[in-house]
């Protein structure tokens, strides 16, 4: 029909161009402050690169979104995403030792809008590609990698070092990683409890059908307390318990910090547990069970060599949700002395200090991002190996 | 269980609840025990009300707002003209999940600067995954035998859509809607901590001050609105769902 001559626009390429246009041409690439928290000053592309570079990012910025705008083959899109990405990445480091005056501490440079749009714009690019390309869950697994060690290269090179979120962290590196393995003990520590009670409380439900309806509703209305009061008040409780209970306080366990925040990211844990595995103990077909009976397998045995394995891909999914919900509302652990990455976001709010939002901000967003992906993954292996095994 | 006792029990909860916000002060014999050397035992920087309406205004604002744009976006990755965004569209529904609220909303504050402006920014893009999710399963999984009779019976795309699939879906899309609002009225709360006026304000005084009384009101009050608010949208759910022949999820 409409083959040969005529130039095809890809739809999302039009988004793609119209929104790069934008951040290249209007929107400011970096942002210049004299000191931290005052309001900066926006510079463009050109202005923030050194006089050869700022043209040559202008350049694959345009080539890169004149790809995404026809209709081009995917390997040539997912280079220019790629290309795309890697530029801007390295070069708003280059923009910040440009910008930064010689021998001036205080001058703090940020990423700004415009540079968040593209990125934004080429991700967007980079994950249509990806999932036309309908990659295999290890393949997908490998790309995270991959990206993950280009960003980890990017740091340890130390070519970001005069961007000012990386100042924010130098000046506070040994608390950051404290906060760090703080904040994924307590999403990872909560997700192992809310699993070694989950579990066997799901199986109880799912045999125990008087129980079924009343454990989920306590479960339900503990998910509508908001976290922040949840946490609060779980101070006290905790506290009682430090002051009474021989040995609790040698354990850690005290009214503020570590504690309540751990009990109460475990309490928001369990609801999917348990649901998802009550959901998936129900699924399992009839025929499998009768096939197990007849075969004359104990109740013990049906659980763990029939219903278990069947059910699994359905807890999987809920250990999903459960683990990516959890390094989300660790962050609010911070509000009631528990640490974890929400300590940098909180301090950050308060000095109107948005590097230092950022430096709590990022990791957090990355490790439940990453949780996200690699979880999938296995949920998808496990979902299709089920399938192999049942056909 | 008798069948009158759940609405009884929640009759009783709505009751309790407008005399709570509208009197807190026949409440404070029973929260007195909870505060230490004489401290208020009912919040006082703001009436329970006002805050209560607040929290309520800037739930339904973000909302209505994440409705309007997660089912306009549905709708348009379920036509053909739009079909090639539907996978890409999954993927960043599953992406942007993995955003925590706090992130969004401390992020937000340089943008739009202080208040109510980043809490509504964070509950309208935490609330479009829900409702856009359900929406999705609502308009794909439409009996094809009702959709091609539609189609014999003459009926343009847009009357199609208007009469027959929105309709349809009209049950398993308020079932987002709810699980979007239930999540909104906690996450609500976290607006506080970037000074927007909601119940959270009241929670954060008591954290602060180390007053459990102010933590128990704040938290309970948004609790029994996210209760009675999820079992009010259940029912009408459940009242479509019958007229629809389809029950959501």
């Amino acid at each position: 029909m409409g083959e040969g001559v005529r130039i095809r626009f890809d739809k999302l390429g039009v988004v793609i161009a119209a929104i790069s246009a934008y951040a290249a041409f209007a929107a400011p690439f970096a942002t210049f402050r004299a000191n931290r928290i005052v309001p900066g000053e926006a510079r463009s592309i050109l202005e923030s690169l050194p006089a050869t570079v700022g043209p040559l990012l202008m350049a694959i910025v345009v080539a890169s979104a004149l790809i995404a705008l026809l209709k081009t083959p995917l390997a040539l899109r997912l280079g220019a995403s790629v290309v795309a990405l890697a530029a801007l990445a390295l070069l708003i480091g280059v923009a910040g030792s440009f910008l930064t005056p010689a021998g001036n501490t205080f001058a703090r440079i940020s990423p700004a809008s415009g540079f968040w749009l593209l990125i934004f714009a080429f991700t967007l690019l980079l994950a249509d590609v990806l999932t036309r390309l309908n990659l295999s869950p290890q393949a997908r697994v490998g790309v995270l990698v991959v990206a993950a060690a280009a960003i980890g290269l990017l740091l340890v090179s130390g070519s970001w070092n005069s961007l000012s979120i990386l100042k924010e962290y130098f000046n506070r590196a040994d608390s950051f990683w404290a906060e760090g393995s703080k904040h994924v003990t307590l999403a990872l520590g909560s997700l192992a409890a809310a699993v070694i009670i989950g579990l066997p409380l799901g199986i109880l439900c799912h045999r125990v059908e008087k129980l079924r309806a009343g454990v989920l509703n306590v479960l339900n209305i503990i998910q509508t307390i908001p976290s922040i009061a949840l946490f609060g008040l779980l101070i006290a409780p905790l506290g009682w318990v430090a002051s009474h209970v021989p040995g609790a306080a040698a354990l850690g366990i005290r009214g503020i910090g570590t504690a309540p925040a751990f009990v109460a990211l475990f309490l928001y844990s369990l609801l999917p547990v348990v649901a998802n595995t009550v959901v998936g103990l129900a699924g399992v077909p009839r025929a499998a069970n009768d096939a197990a009976r007849g075969m004359g397998m104990t109740d013990r045995q049906r659980l763990f060599g029939v219903e278990f394995p069947l059910a699994f891909p359905v807890i999987l999914t809920g250990i999903r949700i459960v683990l990516v919900q959890n390094i989300g509302l660790a962050t609010i652990a911070a509000l009631i002395g528990g640490g974890g990455f929400g300590v940098f976001v909180f301090q950050g709010v308060g000095q109107t200090a948005m590097d230092l939002v950022l430096l709590g901000a990022v990791p957090t967003v990355a490790l439940a991002f990453a949780a996200a992906i690699i979880l999938d993954a296995v949920i998808e292996m496990s979902a299709s190996k089920r399938r192999v095994e049942t056909a | 269980m008798k069948a009158w006792l759940p609405s009884l029990l929640r009759l009783a909860l709505v009751v309790v609840l407008i005399a709570f916000v509208t009197n807190p002060g026949w409440f404070e014999p029973l929260l007195k025990p909870l505060t230490e050397n004489n401290a208020p035992v009912i919040y006082n920087q703001g009436s329970l009300l006002t805050l209560t309406l607040l929290h309520l205004r800037t739930v339904l604002i973000a909302t209505v707002a994440a409705t309007i744009v997660a089912v306009a976006l549905a709708i348009l990755v379920t036509r053909p003209a739009g079909a090639e965004f539907l996978p890409l569209s999954r993927s960043l529904v599953n992406i942007g999940q993995t955003f925590p609220p706090v992130a969004v909303l401390a992020l937000a504050v340089p943008a739009v600067g202080f208040g109510e402006k980043p809490t509504l920014i964070a509950l309208f893009l935490y609330g479009l995954l829900p409702i856009f999710e359900n929406a999705l399963t609502g308009l794909t999984t439409l009996p094809a035998n009702v959709v091609e009779a539609a189609r014999g019976a003459g009926m343009t795309g847009w009357q199609r859509l208007v009469k027959i699939e929105l309709p349809l879906s009209a049950p398993i899309i308020l079932g987002g809607i709810r699980l979007s609002v239930v999540i909104s009225l906690a996450t609500a709360t976290i607006g506080s901590t970037v000074a927007a006026r909601t119940l959270g304000e009241v929670i954060i005084a008591g954290l602060l001050s180390n007053n459990l009384a102010f933590i128990l009101q704040g938290g309970l009050i948004v609790a029994a609105l996210a209760v009675l608010i999820y079992d009010g949208l259940s029912a009408i759910e459940r009242y479509t769902g019958r007229r629809m022949g389809r029950e959501a999820e």
